[in-house]
């Protein structure tokens, strides 16, 4: 089990809402006679507990905000729609980094997703029983490995491979075609938004992989079988059973994925480049996302604007992976409810 | 029935007879796919980390460039601060995980705990350093190992909540039923009888939130800082050993990045140790 990857909730306690385990809380509840001390300092003590998780949550949120004021009030909503970044000038706008940001999340998804889909289908439909499980491992060991591991084999070993193998290629290839090639129009070293794209995906398809295999276990077996009793290939049966089914759990564990892509810092600041520009869309070019910026600029940045600016920026990411992570948990205890129930 | 029709479902059989097998073996290239990836990033992580391993790793403090040296200091900093967030983190975490599952489990407090517990589990971790920043870095005005204890002690907290709630939720309702026939109080039921059942999955999730805060970077970054030199005093900036690789890693400099190859197989040797060992520990109670 790795709960760096989702787990479902144990479905066999869930599911019987109606009997609220009665019997696990104490026998005689508060009205008839009082607690002994121990107990009550106990409860309390775990009730904090809980309590500080919410707290933190809000005081990420108020931090965040107090720290970015100075230039929220000097941009408000422009500075989303800005690109100039110059820390002469002390003029500041994000639209570069969240360009990163979202164009390297959009590759990496591109690639994933397929990728997630044809590994769970392989888990759940054509590995014989005795390779289920190492394989399993294998594929969540992926998502044990720390960020800072990929970024430097990204950097020194991927990059200059990515370079000659694919980057070349693709430039004398599509170089002189009129809109393609300005995207394959960079530098071909290794580095940039292609690169940091392809990481991420290697990155986000453990999460996604898993969640799928989950769901498509959990799909009724009886469904299963009558789509194969009226003669479907198996192909047919996931494609038509399976994948309808589960429909709100994938997009929940894409959503996921997403999450983890929005918010990955190593991986992405050693292979997109650090380069504050957004001249070319080339996915060659050298770019920055919100995350790699904060990790290159902050520690060095002035008291003032340039760190409200930094930290404007860490909220606008904070932001929109709440929102996605909110939408994925929405969507996976949409599943969830189908659990145990009559089909 | 006319060959004409009979023709027609034959063709379609086997139009669908070879989607499926496209189907099938595509799922088998993405299986391999993945595997490649993680076997290239094995490979080359033990080939090149090796390479620059030696006994001077291990004794010998970060060097300047081009000077012999080793990362003594960063192994040696990343150690306390790993374990004193462990420390830090774990009981809260295990009491909220307590809560979750033994107290008013379906209450108000107990959902939005949940729901809030998750987003925190999957949030940047670069934000949870920003707020250490800003609540402690910026009120103390100094960088300190305290301050990085405190990040990934905020990383600790989530994963050890969802594990402990999952495995208290797994212990048999007939057990605290028996302990509390036997006029045991509350606290005692979940020390001593709940707690006690589910031992091995909560230590199972305190490895695995140990693995997670050993590779991790981004918070380290604006709270611990870096350090050249040996350092025990928690209230200064402390080395690390991720902090260490990303500023050698980035270099042009040979020494710098060989040793930053050698940190980069420790610490893919420490976690995936530690991701396995909790494998074990929980396949055995199957």
């Amino acid at each position: 089990m790795s709960s760096t990857l989702p787990a479902r909730s144990a479905p066999i306690q869930r599911q019987a809402k109606d009997e609220k385990r009665n019997m696990s809380n104490s026998p005689l509840p508060n009205s008839r006679r009082q607690s002994a001390l121990p107990d009550r300092v106990f409860g309390w003590v775990a009730k904090g507990a809980a309590f500080l998780t919410l707290t933190l949550l809000f005081g990420i949120l108020v931090s965040l905000v107090y720290g970015a004021w100075p230039a929220i009030t000097k941009y408000g909503l422009g500075f989303l729609t800005s690109s100039t970044w110059d820390p002469v000038k002390n003029e500041y706008g994000g639209l570069v980094m969240i360009y990163g940001t979202v164009a390297t999340s959009f590759i990496a998804l591109l690639i994933a997703i397929p990728v997630s889909f044809g590994i769970a289908l392989f888990l759940t439909e054509l590995a014989p029983a005795w390779l289920k499980r190492p394989l399993g491992t294998a594929i969540e060991l992926l998502a044990a490995v720390p960020s800072i591991v990929y970024g430097m084999w990204g950097l020194l070993v991927f990059g200059p491979i990515l370079a000659t193998y694919v980057q070349q290629p693709l430039q004398r290839a599509f170089g002189e075609v009129p809109v393609l090639g300005a995207l394959f129009s960079g530098p071909p070293v290794g580095i940039g938004i292609l690169s940091a794209g392809i990481i991420l995906a290697i990155m986000i398809i453990p999460f996604i992989a898993s969640v799928m295999r989950d769901v498509f276990e959990v799909t009724p077996p009886l469904l299963k079988e009558s789509a194969y009793a009226l003669g479907s290939t198996t192909w047919e049966v996931v494609s038509k059973v399976v994948l309808p089914y589960t429909k709100a759990g994938v997009v929940g564990g894409i959503m996921l994925g997403l999450g983890r892509a929005l918010g990955e810092t190593m991986a992405v600041t050693f292979v997109i480049g650090n380069f504050n520009q957004l001249d070319s869309l080339s996915l060659f070019q050298a770019a920055n996302s919100i995350t790699s910026a904060l990790a290159n600029e902050f520690p060095e940045a002035g008291e003032g604007l340039h760190q409200a600016a930094l930290i404007y920026l860490g909220l606008v990411l904070f932001f929109i992976t709440f929102v996605v992570l909110a939408l994925s948990k929405v969507m996976l205890a949409q599943l969830n409810k189908h659990e145990g129930t009559k089909t | 029935m006319s060959a004409v029709l009979h023709n027609a479902r034959l063709a379609k059989f086997a139009w669908r007879k070879l989607t499926n097998q496209v189907a099938l073996v595509l799922s088998l290239a993405a299986m391999s796919f993945g595997l490649f990836w993680l076997f290239w990033i094995l490979f080359e992580t033990i080939r090149l980390g090796v390479g620059g391993l030696a006994v001077a790793t291990f004794t010998q403090m970060t060097p300047a460039p081009n000077e012999v040296g080793g990362l003594a200091n960063a192994i040696y900093g990343s150690f306390l601060i790993v374990t004193m967030a462990t420390f830090v983190g774990t009981p809260i975490g295990i009491m909220a995980g307590i809560y979750l599952a033994e107290y008013d489990t379906d209450g108000w407090l107990a959902t939005l705990t949940r729901f809030v517990n998750d987003i925190l589990l999957s949030a940047p971790s670069i934000v949870i350093g920003l707020f250490v920043y800003a609540v402690v870095v910026s009120q103390f005005k100094s960088y300190s190992g305290w301050a990085g204890v405190m990040a990934l002690a905020l990383i600790v907290i989530p994963v050890v909540i969802r594990t402990t709630e999952n495995m208290l939720q797994l212990v048999p309702s007939g057990l605290r039923e028996a302990a509390y026939a036997l006029g045991a109080p509350k606290w005692k039921v979940i020390t001593k009888i709940t707690l006690r059942a589910a031992r091995a999955g909560v230590v199972t999730g305190i490895l695995l939130a140990v693995a997670r805060i050993a590779g991790e970077t981004a918070p380290l970054l604006f709270t611990a800082l870096n350090n050249q030199f040996w350092n025990s005093d928690m209230s200064q900036p402390m080395a690390s050993l991720p902090v260490t690789i990303f500023k050698f890693a980035m270099s042009p400099y040979e020494n710098w990045q060989q040793l930053a190859w050698a940190g980069v197989f420790l610490i893919t040797l420490a976690v995936l140790g530690l991701n396995i060992l909790a494998r074990i520990l929980t396949r055995n109670k199957d």
